[in-house]
């Protein structure tokens, strides 16, 4: 789905912010992008859909030279929610600003009616129909932005730092939506530097510090490794300190969120879970 | 945003960073004065090269040539609307008679075009180099101690200081925006002005929050608590200072004499074309 070969970037004002990034996304895969502030993760994904074009090698989305496509003919493939969503809500209702994509992207009136009431419904915005989106709370606002994109229902949905300023109940939804969105065929790329959530969800994980992929794999192996976590600046997950320093006891030292833990206490203490 | 960039202070010292703002301002004055005095070419270029040994002492060259490329565009309109307004009406460049005939008329027209422009980059040369090597904060000090109040001099620090927050915030808001679609550069001229609706409106509404919010936190930390403000440092002149305040005032009489008392010659009369 998405293939990223050799990569550098380097913004206009001489900063590096990518060193030779290779990988590839496959088409349904959930991958969580991890990494310190600066490490280059919202560079990276800006890659995704074109936003910012390689200064050497290049990004294939489905195949397309992305430097040859415009962003927003890349966009209705992959979808972008910005981390603050007031960098881009500005319409006078909620329904008028998860419509204003649709329109760009040339639907027919009826496709857009359609499409706006399923993201509304999807987001339990729908109370929120006509009231201005400067007129809502933070979660709610950030979950306008992310109805506002899902909308069209792009193949891939890139999240920028999803969990931030939400309160553990958003949080807690938020993780059920992108888990379900994921099993329905989509493609999840999630920045963020939120480790127990990304230990709940338990994607694939990238590492990044300065620049570089330093690590990748599945979750269970990528946020056990002390060294690892510690290299991109993220501290291990609660669980998994606690169950690393009772491995002299037998346990086991990959679990990363509490159904792991059940799973790895009932088969210690030979009951049924 | 490359414009910015060529006004931008950076945190180096210089003996042009030092000198006293005031100073400084007098001097860019002084050049500003000269420009205006002459419509002509020769001493235009002279003028254009007295700043470039401050440049090179405050080692700002870089920055400097990228404000000159970004005031390119303004040149070059400059330059056309001349030479096309002179065109017309070639009566008033001293030296031609209309109806324009010779190849000498031509270059004086030509001439008389470079110079305006000349005159445009001079202003843009010595304000960018004031601006390169005065941090905003001896700004604000030059600026009390002209007996300016502190609320306006504190007014305007903020707003120098925030023009790079808000260039950054912008690029940030386009991206949001072209990631659900938006073509900035689609569509005839009033659609293409109507395309900025989206950019504006979250840039604007962010501007006057972040402003509430920076009021919030200076009051609670008690500003404009005291009635007479010290300040911990103090500008006062030194040798350099007054070494500049004389060179700049030789300047300023050396061309007022040179104005009043020679008719300056065009270039294409001394080359005799």
């Amino acid at each position: 789905m998405i293939e990223v070969r050799e990569v550098s970037f380097a913004y206009p004002n001489g900063v590096e912010a990518l060193k030779g990034v290779s990988l590839a996304i496959q088409k349904g895969e959930f991958v969580a992008i991890m990494g310190q502030n600066g490490a280059g993760k919202t560079t990276l994904v800006k890659l995704f859909n074109g936003l910012l074009k390689p200064t050497t090698g290049e990004v294939l989305v489905d195949g397309v030279d992305t430097r040859k496509v415009s962003v927003a003919n890349l966009a209705q493939k992959v979808g972008f929610v910005f981390q603050n969503p007031d960098h881009q809500l500005f319409c006078e209702t909620v329904e008028e600003e998860v419509a204003f994509a649709l329109r760009n992207f040339g639907l027919g009136k009826r496709t857009v009616q359609k499409r706006v009431k399923w993201a509304l419904n999807l987001l339990d915005l729908e109370k929120y129909r006509q009231v201005s989106p400067f007129m809502l709370s933070g979660g709610e606002r950030k979950r306008v932005a992310l109805a506002s994109v899902l909308a069209w229902d792009p193949e891939v949905i890139i999240l920028d730092e999803p969990t931030i300023g939400q309160d553990y109940r958003q949080k807690e939804r938020l993780q059920q939506f992108i888990v379900q969105m994921n099993a329905q065929g989509k493609t999840v790329v999630v920045v963020t530097h939120d480790i127990e959530f990304v230990a709940e969800c338990t994607p694939r994980v990238m590492l990044m510090a300065q620049g570089n992929i330093i690590a990748e794999g599945d979750a269970r192996k990528i946020l056990t490794d002390q060294k690892l976590v510690t290299k991109a600046s993220i501290v291990l997950p609660q669980v998994t300190q606690v169950f690393l320093g009772l491995m002299d006891l037998g346990l086991p030292g990959d679990v990363v969120n509490v159904q792991d833990a059940r799973r790895a206490l009932s088969d210690f203490l030979g009951v049924d879970s | 945003m490359s414009v910015f960039e060529g006004f931008r202070f950076r945190g180096v010292s210089s003996p042009v960073h030092r000198l006293d703002p005031r100073v400084k301002f007098l001097y860019v004055f002084v050049v500003f004065a000269v420009a205006i005095m002459f419509g002509e070419l020769l001493p235009l270029l002279v003028l254009f090269f007295v700043p470039v040994p401050f440049v090179f002492l405050a080692g700002v060259q870089r920055q400097w040539l990228r404000s000159m490329r970004g005031a390119s565009l303004f040149a070059i309109i400059i330059f056309a609307t001349n030479f096309i307004f002179t065109y017309l009406s070639p009566g008033s460049i001293p030296g031609i008679e209309p109806p324009l005939d010779t190849a000498s008329e031509y270059f004086l027209l030509l001439e008389r075009s470079l110079a305006m422009t000349l005159r445009f980059i001079v202003l843009v040369e010595s304000f960018s180099i004031f601006f390169l090597t005065t941090s905003p904060d001896r700004l604000s000090l030059a600026l009390e101690q002209s007996r300016v109040p502190y609320e306006l001099c504190f007014a305007f620090t903020t707003a120098v200081r925030f023009v790079p927050v808000l260039a950054e915030e912008a690029q940030t808001i386009m991206d949001a925006q072209r990631a659900r679609g938006l073509e900035l550069e689609r569509g005839n001229f009033m659609k293409r002005v109507r395309n900025y609706i989206p950019i504006l409106i979250p840039l604007i509404v962010n501007a006057i929050r972040r402003s509430l919010e920076l009021a919030e936190a200076m009051e609670s930390r008690a500003w404009g608590a005291t009635e007479k403000r010290t300040n911990l440092y103090v500008l006062r002149m030194r040798r350099p200072d007054y070494g500049l305040i004389f060179a700049s005032l030789f300047m300023l009489t050396f061309a007022l004499y040179v104005r009043f008392s020679f008719p300056m010659p065009s270039i294409v009369a001394l080359l005799s074309l």
